[in-house]
């Protein structure tokens, strides 16, 4: 019998996983060999996909990519099952440099196995960290999440250890633990990959998390663009609901803890917490003013901590290695690991975790290896569509969440997106106003007309009638969305704006002195 | 007048119990129908406890649900920044050269609906096509073309 590994992964699937599983399949009933193919999550060196692992004898595995159906006969007549040699040979994957230079926590698990094996979670180490958490007691997780430093991986960075701290004292008959897994950025796929490739991981992080503040009860709210995450999340549940591992004690507590998942509808905004809330109790995704803050009065009137999938995958890796062993990682206020999402025109676009502090040149080059079309680097949008355009000159600032706040950048989600010298950056500014305008909740003014007008001033000046009025008219536009919106929709959308024209006048058929006019603003 | 069959009133049932249960009614009716029809709104009001005017609200403030029927085929093409790096403009505009409508529109013998998303989360192989959900990546103008040949 021949075990075969093959990514069940939307974004694998998207360029024919299934059908070269289904293909390999096939070709080997009619040639009578036994195999086997476990669907595994996706290692995240997505310009391989799909890729087939052959696991040789001595657990060893020698990869194939990427495979198409019609080289699956091939693969077969040179004798793939025994690990022999092919154009389409990677190798090893573990020696890969892509994977070797990285430096996975999180996804140290996502891509070797089935995520929906139990057992082979628990023998990965799963549930070590639930069980810590569980041993050491509420007040010492929090100690331990504390010392890790860890900040909110969704983009606000705010330190967890407090947010915890702020639930945990609050003092409520019922508190509830919302996962955020609305990750709408463009560029950003990291939530999902977990979510498909270790669903455990998120409940086990979702349970300490729970066991720490005193919640029994948790809700992980999952955009609808994401089927799969959807079907593997409530399968992993009910495993875990199955085995005791959700809905009875943990672990010889007295503390139990269950979770659902809740659909999302295509609302950006939503990925917002006090939207998300809304949203999560049933009504429009309208932003909450803020205080109260959620921590203190949350999803229906109660204390609530919300957290980005990342954040809670982080969890149970800081319990079961201790916050200090993760507080290693990092530089400066950056502790830790962060997975960072490549895409766009790139010659090789993935998931690529590593501590904080590595430049972003090392990213896009040393990982993404340059532009796919060849073509010279322009910009670089980091944080997702509400993060700003930086020019190739600033790709030598390293990946660390003040670093990037002194040039008016953003880490974000930890999304990365390239262009290259086609990419007109004023079209691109038109698109960020269009965005906003057409996933503004409607709450707040700046936000809901600010946009449209935005979005109108925008086209005056692609269509070549920008004057000096005009561009005065869009910084003293961006100044009131900046300052005055609710929430970070409204607020962050004059970033995209102002970098690219700030780095790119000439596009926006401006030159350097007529914006220099302006450098309060920018 | 479009009425409830009993499938979607024991789901409106179920749901209408639960404090948050319009949207996954929502999503159920979608499912059903492929739309969720304006008339059925004062019955669904009225189980839920709530004004019409709330549960209109509802319906319309999120992008998923629609109160007119789709085409057959839904095609969707994601037009945010990580596809627009890979040329996902060219994919677009053939798209609706082929299908002769724009974002939003359905085709006049009511094959296709042509709708623009805001990411699949498949960024780093895009441009991505959804086909009736089915996600395509690495998308250019000749895949897009076939695409739309297989389903006329």
């Amino acid at each position: 019998m021949h075990t075969l590994y093959i990514a069940k992964d939307y974004s694998a699937i998207a360029v024919g996983a299934d059908e070269v599983a289904f293909a390999v399949e096939k070709e080997a009933f009619l040639r009578n060999i036994p195999i086997r193919i476990i669907r595994t999550g996706s290692y995240g060196l997505y310009w391989l996909e799909p890729v087939i692992e052959v696991e040789l004898e001595g657990g060893r595995r020698i990869a194939y990519g990427p495979v198409t159906e019609e080289a699956i006969g091939s693969l077969f007549d040179s004798g793939f099952l025994e690990g022999s040699d092919h154009p389409l040979c990677l190798g090893n994957l573990q020696e890969h440099p892509y994977l070797k230079k990285q430096t996975r926590l999180i996804f140290e698990r996502i891509g070797k196995n089935d995520p929906l094996s139990l057992d082979s979670y628990i023998a990965c180490g799963g549930f070590q960290g639930l069980k810590k958490a569980i041993e050491l007691g509420p007040d010492k997780v929090i100690d331990q999440i504390t010392k890790s430093g860890l900040r909110g991986r969704g983009g606000a960075a705010f330190p967890t250890g407090i947010k915890w701290k702020t639930t945990q004292r609050a003092i409520a008959s019922q508190k509830y633990i919302v996962c955020n897994a609305d990750e709408g950025d463009s560029g950003t796929f990291s939530d999902r990959m977990v979510m498909e490739g270790d669903p455990f991981l998120l409940i086990e992080g979702m349970a300490i998390a729970g066991f720490a503040v005193g919640a029994d009860k948790g809700y992980i709210y999952l955009r609808s663009e994401y089927p799969l995450a959807h079907e593997v999340l409530n399968k992993a549940i009910a495993v875990c609901r199955s085995q005791g591992i959700l809905g009875s004690p943990l672990f010889g507590s007295s503390f139990s803890f269950d979770l659902e998942v809740f659909l999302g509808a295509g609302a950006y905004v939503c990925g917002e917490e006090t939207a998300l809330l809304e949203s999560l109790e049933g009504k429009r995704g309208m932003v909450r003013p803020r205080p109260p803050l959620p921590a203190v009065k949350g999803l229906w009137g109660k204390p609530t901590v919300i957290n980005n999938v990342i954040t809670l995958a982080s969890v149970p890796w800081i319990l079961s290695h201790g916050g200090e062993a993760y507080a290693a990682y990092g530089v400066n206020r950056s502790k830790g690991t962060l997975p960072v999402q490549l895409s766009g025109n790139l010659n090789y676009p993935g998931l690529v975790e590593v501590p904080f502090g590595i430049s972003l040149r090392d990213l896009v080059y040393g990982f993404g290896g340059g532009t796919r079309s060849g073509r010279p680097l322009k910009a670089i949008q980091i944080g997702g569509p509400l993060g700003p355009y930086l020019p190739e000159h600033f790709l030598d600032i390293l990946l660390d969440y003040e670093e990037l706040s002194k040039i008016k950048g953003i880490v974000g989600h930890g999304g990365i997106i390239v262009f290259d010298d086609q990419t007109n950056l004023a079209f691109m500014a038109h698109y960020a106003m269009e965005f906003c305008a057409e996933e503004s909740c409607g709450k707040c003014t700046p936000c809901r007309i600010g946009s449209t007008r935005g979005m109108e001033l925008m086209e005056k000046i692609l269509m070549g009638k920008g004057s000096r009025k005009e561009l005065e008219l869009l910084f003293d536009l961006c100044d009131t969305m900046l300052h005055a919106s609710l929430c970070g929709l409204g607020g962050m959308t004059p970033f995209p704006v102002l970098s690219a024209l700030r780095h790119f006048p000439e596009d926006f058929g401006y030159s350097k002195e007529e914006i220099c006019a302006f450098a309060g603003a920018l | 007048m479009r009425t409830m069959d009993q499938k979607l009133l024991d789901s409106l049932a179920f749901y209408s119990t639960k404090p948050n249960g319009l949207i996954p009614f929502y999503h159920k009716v979608q499912e059903e129908i492929g739309y969720i029809p304006k008339e059925f709104l004062p019955q669904i009001a009225s189980s839920f406890n709530l004004s019409q005017a709330e549960v209109y609200g509802v319906l319309t403030f999120y992008a998923d649900f629609r109160t007119k029927p789709p085409g057959k085929n839904i095609i969707k093409i994601c037009r945010a920044e990580a596809c627009q790096a890979n040329g996902c403009h060219k994919v677009i505009e053939k798209a609706k050269e082929t299908l002769k409508i724009d974002f939003g529109g359905t085709t006049p013998d009511g094959k296709v609906t042509l709708l623009p998303t805001f990411c699949f989360g498949n960024c780093a192989n895009g441009p991505s096509v959804a086909l009736n959900g089915k996600l395509y990546g690495r998308v250019d103008t000749r895949k897009i073309e076939n695409l739309i040949h297989s389903i006329r």
